[in-house]
């Protein structure tokens, strides 16, 4: 089985700085890691490969060149082939630019199984795999929690807020993974060493996946982000604490106090 | 000169590092308390290559180097020193020897599992008699023809309870003194080969250490390490490579009580303001954080001759002697800046304080370390 693990460096922080022009995320001078949904994903994809070694799994990820550590840090955990998929008129792109580019890489790559994160704790959209599966006009599941392969098809659990659903998924297919369908493995020591010394990571620009530059990055992302801004934490809130009588007249008069009874 | 470290170090300490933190460190407490010694923690050691980091890959090892090791006995004696010694004393003292003195038949059938970390390795030197003095071995093995036939027993080998391979020294010739001591490579379960008393220990309280009994073990000629009658030197020269290990772990320790200190004195609050605000705890942090800093530096530079394949023998003693007293020095003081807390077992520092004791004593005595320093430079 050949599976494509599509990952996203993103920033170690809940505290994302915007750009105010052009609405932008900022990455400098932030700490990045992989998206924790992302990295559930691959362990998910090396777990495949532990019960059946002749899978193979080409990491992927979109961005720049900073984010080759990712690429990295997944093959010290035992991905195969790692992929940059770098180019200036990339950049800007919102989920629909994104999905496209990456589609359009996985075309040419091959596979059987696409895996990526539910959503990224950056942007939060939960877009980019169904739309990738749109694009390569393939089935997707999303926000799973359990794998099994049966033959050329998949078993996979997905999850809802209070009930889960078990679906048989033909290949070649997309899942989202849920960061708590699993615990990632740490790197090998010696898969460091070679991720870091001998590694080659292969990179596509647009002139590899072939798309006009038109439909690409910022040009072609509809969605224009007209404002973004940090939510102002809540002050604490007033505990009381008497007996429970006079704590019911106390918090009476303090809503009333505020005019919300 | 450059102090930098390259991109695939900081990486491996950083997984060490997320590693001490999630795997061991909520463990330590109960490993110290119950003497427990931490199996599971091995084996999540070996999956992903601790057990085998300075191992060529053709032999079940990582391809790293020591300086990478000593990293991770750093980490995880950060949190636990249980854990860093379980790592040290397989490394240094059982896997790296059989990896420069054994025969390639050695190195297949052992060298390779105790690297992939299937097995667990010890080093068996010390007697009731043979303590610094190490050369006055006690432990006879008798040449029967095809075999040898070993008797006699250690004390305070770390790992035994736990260890699937050891290296057991013992003479082959009495009259010979040092230059009839042989190395020998031996198995759990072979007959005549027991493991005797557990010792009950003031730190480092979840690693086994225990006596070896021997009684008429036989152990095949394949079996000697390295040649007849130079067990002493290789046991020297291990003891060199295992220096840096205890080395790295008092670091270890020293680095950890602190970075404990640090935060407890920045919120502990007494007279109205966080005690690290009063120029004493200041300076003592400011006093501990140097001479940790500096201990660093000396084991950093003797796993890093010791890669480049330089004399690093007077490098490793410095590095073990200094690293050992600043790791008894500062966590003494991070119990004294903790006060009456830091004297509880609520607090890893008087966990610290006790593990801290024993880098001063093992692999070679803060004495016995000066004894190499002065040989080597008054000379």
């Amino acid at each position: 089985m050949k599976i494509v693990v599509c990952i996203k460096q993103v920033p170690n922080t809940n505290e994302i700085r915007i750009d105010p022009i052009k609405g932008t995320l900022i990455r400098d001078g932030v700490d990045s890691i992989m998206n924790p949904d992302d990295k559930a994903g691959l362990e998910t994809a090396l777990q495949l490969k532990d019960d059946n070694p002749n899978t193979t799994i080409t990491v992927l990820t979109m961005g720049p060149n900073q984010a080759t550590a990712i690429l990295r840090e997944a093959i010290a955990m035992g991905a195969d082939e790692a992929i940059l998929l770098t180019d200036r008129t990339f950049a800007g792109a919102d989920t629909w630019a994104t999905s496209l580019t990456i589609a359009s890489a996985i075309k040419k790559i091959g596979f059987d199984l696409i895996i990526c994160g539910r959503q990224a704790i950056d942007g939060d959209t939960a877009q980019v795999g169904p739309q990738i599966a749109e694009h390569l006009n393939i089935p997707h599941v999303s926000y799973v929690s359990c794998v099994e392969t049966k033959g050329s098809s998949l078993i996979v659990k997905r999850e809802f807020e209070d009930f889960y659903q078990r679906i048989k998924v033909q290949t070649p297919c997309l899942i989202t993974s849920l960061s708590s369908m699993n615990k990632p493995r740490y790197m090998r020591v010696g898969r460091i060493f070679d991720a870091y010394r001998d590694l080659d990571i292969k990179t596509m620009g647009q002139v590899d996946i072939n798309i006009d530059p038109e439909e690409l990055g910022l040009k072609g992302s509809p969605t224009k982000v007209r404002k973004t801004e940090t939510k102002q934490a809540k002050k604490s809130g007033v505990v009381v604490e008497l007996d429970p009588k006079e704590s019911a007249e106390k918090i009476i008069s303090l809503l009333a106090e505020k005019y919300i009874i | 000169m450059d102090f930098s470290f390259a991109k695939e170090y900081e990486v491996c300490r950083s997984m060490f590092r997320e590693f001490a933190e999630n795997e061991v460190k909520p463990l330590a407490e109960e490993v110290d308390e119950e003497e427990r010694f931490p199996l599971e923690t091995v084996k999540k050691m070996a999956a992903c290559g601790m057990m085998g980091i300075p191992i060529p890959k053709e032999y079940g090892g990582e391809g790293a180097d020591t300086l990478t090791y000593i990293l991770a006995v750093e980490e995880l004696s950060k949190v636990c020193g249980t854990t860093g010694v379980i790592l040290s004393a397989h490394t240094s003292l059982c896997a790296v020897p059989i990896l420069e003195y054994g025969t390639e038949e050695q190195k297949q059938k052992f060298l390779i599992p105790l690297a992939k970390g299937e097995k667990l390795g010890a080093f068996a030197l010390t007697e009731a008699n043979a303590g610094t003095d190490a050369g006055a071995q006690q432990t006879i093995a008798e040449d029967c023809g095809d075999y040898y036939l070993i008797n006699g027993s250690k004390i305070f080998i770390t790992n035994a309870g736990y260890a699937d391979i050891f290296i057991v020294m013992a003479m082959t010739d009495k009259k010979a003194g040092t230059r009839g001591i042989t190395a020998f490579i031996l198995e759990k379960g072979m007959p005549g080969f027991t493991i005797g008393k557990h010792e009950k220990k003031m730190g480092i309280r979840g690693s086994s250490t225990c006596e070896l009994i021997l009684e008429d073990v036989k152990v095949a000629k394949e079996n000697v390490l390295g040649k007849l009658g130079k067990g002493f030197g290789l046991a020297m020269k291990t003891l060199d490579g295992g220096r840096i290990g205890i080395a790295a772990q008092a670091l270890g320790l020293a680095q950890g009580s602190l970075d404990e200190t640090i935060s407890y004195t920045m919120e502990r609050k007494q007279f109205g303001r966080a005690i690290s605000k009063f120029q004493n705890t200041q300076f003592q942090i400011a006093d501990m954080h140097c001479k940790t800093e500096a201990a660093r530096n000396l084991v950093y530079k003797a796993a890093w001759k010791k890669d480049r394949k330089e004399a690093y023998s007077l490098d490793a003693a410095m590095a073990k002697l200094f690293a050992s007293e600043v790791a008894m020095e500062v966590t003494t003081k991070a119990v004294q800046l903790h006060g009456g807390y830091g004297y509880t077992r609520e607090y890893s520092v008087e966990r610290m304080m006790r593990d801290a004791k024993i880098t001063e004593i093992y692999e070679g005595t803060s004495e016995v370390q000066k004894m190499v320093i002065a040989g080597s430079i008054l000379r």
